[in-house]
């Protein structure tokens, strides 16, 4: 990967940081008039999502990471490995149990999700930021309350336990913010 | 490309505002007796300095004997010292100013400059007439006057004249700066000056730095106190650097030792070495009276009193939209 200098770094820029892939949120040019030139750069891990911030002076550079974003459809799993598939080169890949962590209790399949690659290899996947589904295990609310007012945990199909208003019962499906973990709305 | 790229990045109401403080300027120096003038943009050379990229052109043109190279000024300073040393008095100037490899928040590669000399005056008179244009201007208040030593050695604990780079690391790093390697003295006080001091100047009213390091001198004279200083200054208001003035190096003798200790140091960096500016240096041999000369950038003032915070919102057309 081509390397980056002080005048070529900018935000939405994909960089290695060490063996860490990270993509630049914020830079800043400074400079005193009759001084040298800095750079302070933000950047993102894509694996961890923490935010870092370094400063390039007018020599240094940046080593460029090659990562893609790529869309790919969910297509199963047999309990270890996580089958994805680019629906228009019909490629498949798979992604670990350990790499995707809690992305997988948002997994349906046939959904389309958001494969993140480094040099062809996933390093996170974003799933949708809704899905729905179905309700398999609450306690049934009060006959009558539907104020809204108080919630009660509701886990679903995929194992996820979200909070859902007291009305909502077994059985039916809802719309949860995948980004956040917190029901929308029933579907 | 987005679909409003054509569009002014300023607001309307920002454009005049431009508009009414360039009047006050010309308003200011018209009451003081100071002569506007207007110097070449295109030059047959440009300053050495090490940390400024100059714009340069090819250009053909009749009755110079061939294609010649020239040079976008990064200031107007060197032809409005040739002025002052063919007499003119006291002069002030609004152009555009170029550099090279220089865009963010603060910075866009060509800018307004206003700069102005007033012979007979020391750094700590020209000081004064700064404020009161701030006054006219933003409406700040008396501002604070401090050394470039002790606001280094008040906020930082740092000697700024005689530590050497290893003990500015060193106090750096204490401060929470990361480790940059390779930097020297002035990339050290460099480096603490945009990240550690910077921010906290001018806030209320404005601040003036003066009296800085002999090896920061740039073009200005050097006081031989001990330890010796160059008699430039500079000043800031809410965080931001507005303004650097010297007063100013006469002798053309050392003008153009500086000239050439700046070429050297490219030679050895393997960056670009411009044309010494001789008719300058022919103007010092000539004479110029003893002064002290301002650069003040416009834009930054012009932010500042829109209460603004990034250039391009009083810009027109910043350089993504040229």
């Amino acid at each position: 990967m081509p390397s980056f200098n002080l005048n070529q770094v900018k935000v939405g820029l994909k960089i290695m940081m060490g063996n860490d892939p990270c993509v630049i949120v914020d830079a800043d040019f400074v400079k005193p008039g009759k001084g040298q030139a800095f750079t302070k750069i933000k950047f993102k891990s894509y694996r961890t999502g923490r935010v870092n911030e370094i400063t390039m002076k007018a020599s240094d550079t940046v080593e460029g990471a090659n990562v893609v974003d790529t869309e790919m459809q969910y297509l199963f799993n047999d309990g270890a490995e996580w089958t994805f598939m680019d629906l228009e080169t019909y490629e498949q890949l798979t992604a670990s149990k350990e790499l995707l962590g809690d992305t997988i209790q948002w997994l349906i399949e046939e959904d389309l999700c958001l494969v993140t690659l480094l040099d062809g290899f996933p390093i996170v996947v974003t799933p949708p930021n809704f899905v729905v589904m179905e309700i398999v295990e609450t306690d049934p609310g009060v006959r009558g309350d539907t104020s809204g007012g108080g919630n009660k945990p509701a886990t679903l199909i995929s194992g996820a336990v979200v909070r859902v208003p007291l009305f909502v019962q077994q059985g039916e499906k809802v719309k949860v913010d995948t980004r956040t973990g917190d029901y929308v709305s029933r579907a | 490309m987005s679909i409003d790229d054509w569009c002014p990045t300023a607001s309307l109401a920002h454009l005049q505002l431009r508009a009414e403080i360039l009047g006050q300027i010309r308003g200011f120096f018209s009451k003081r007796g100071v002569l506007e003038v207007e110097t070449p943009v295109l030059s047959h050379a440009t300053v050495t300095d090490l940390h400024l990229h100059t714009f340069s052109t090819k250009a053909e043109i009749p009755g110079l004997g061939g294609p010649s190279k020239l040079y976008l000024q990064t200031s107007p300073e060197f032809a409005m010292k040739r002025l002052l040393a063919a007499g003119a008095g006291p002069i002030y100037q609004l152009c555009k100013a170029f550099r090279d490899q220089e865009a963010g928040r603060l910075h866009n590669p060509e800018f307004t400059m206003l700069e102005w000399y007033r012979p007979g005056w020391d750094h700590h008179h020209l000081m004064d007439e700064v404020q009161d244009l701030l006054t006219m201007v933003l409406g700040t208040g008396p501002a604070e006057r401090r050394s470039y030593s002790e606001v280094f050695s008040t906020e930082l604990g740092v000697d700024p004249h005689r530590d050497d780079a290893e003990s500015l690391r060193r106090r750096a790093l204490e401060h929470g700066l990361e480790d940059i390697g390779g930097l020297d003295r002035e990339g050290w006080l460099s480096l603490m000056m945009t990240h550690l001091l910077e921010p906290t100047l001018g806030r209320g009213a404005p601040t003036f730095i003066f009296d800085y390091p002999a090896d920061q001198a740039a073009l200005a004279r050097i006081r031989h106190d001990n330890p010796p200083v160059a008699e430039r200054f500079e000043v800031y208001a809410n965080g931001i650097e507005l303004a650097n003035g010297y007063h100013e190096l006469t002798d053309a003798g050392e003008q153009l030792q500086r000239f050439e200790n700046d070429l050297n140091a490219r030679r050895s960096r393997g960056l670009p070495e411009p044309p010494v500016d001789h008719r300058l240096i022919d103007a010092l041999e000539h004479g110029m009276p003893p002064c002290a000369g301002v650069a003040l950038g416009i834009d930054r003032l012009i932010m500042l009193a829109a209460g603004a915070s990034r250039l391009e919102e009083v810009i027109a057309f910043p350089i993504g939209r040229a």
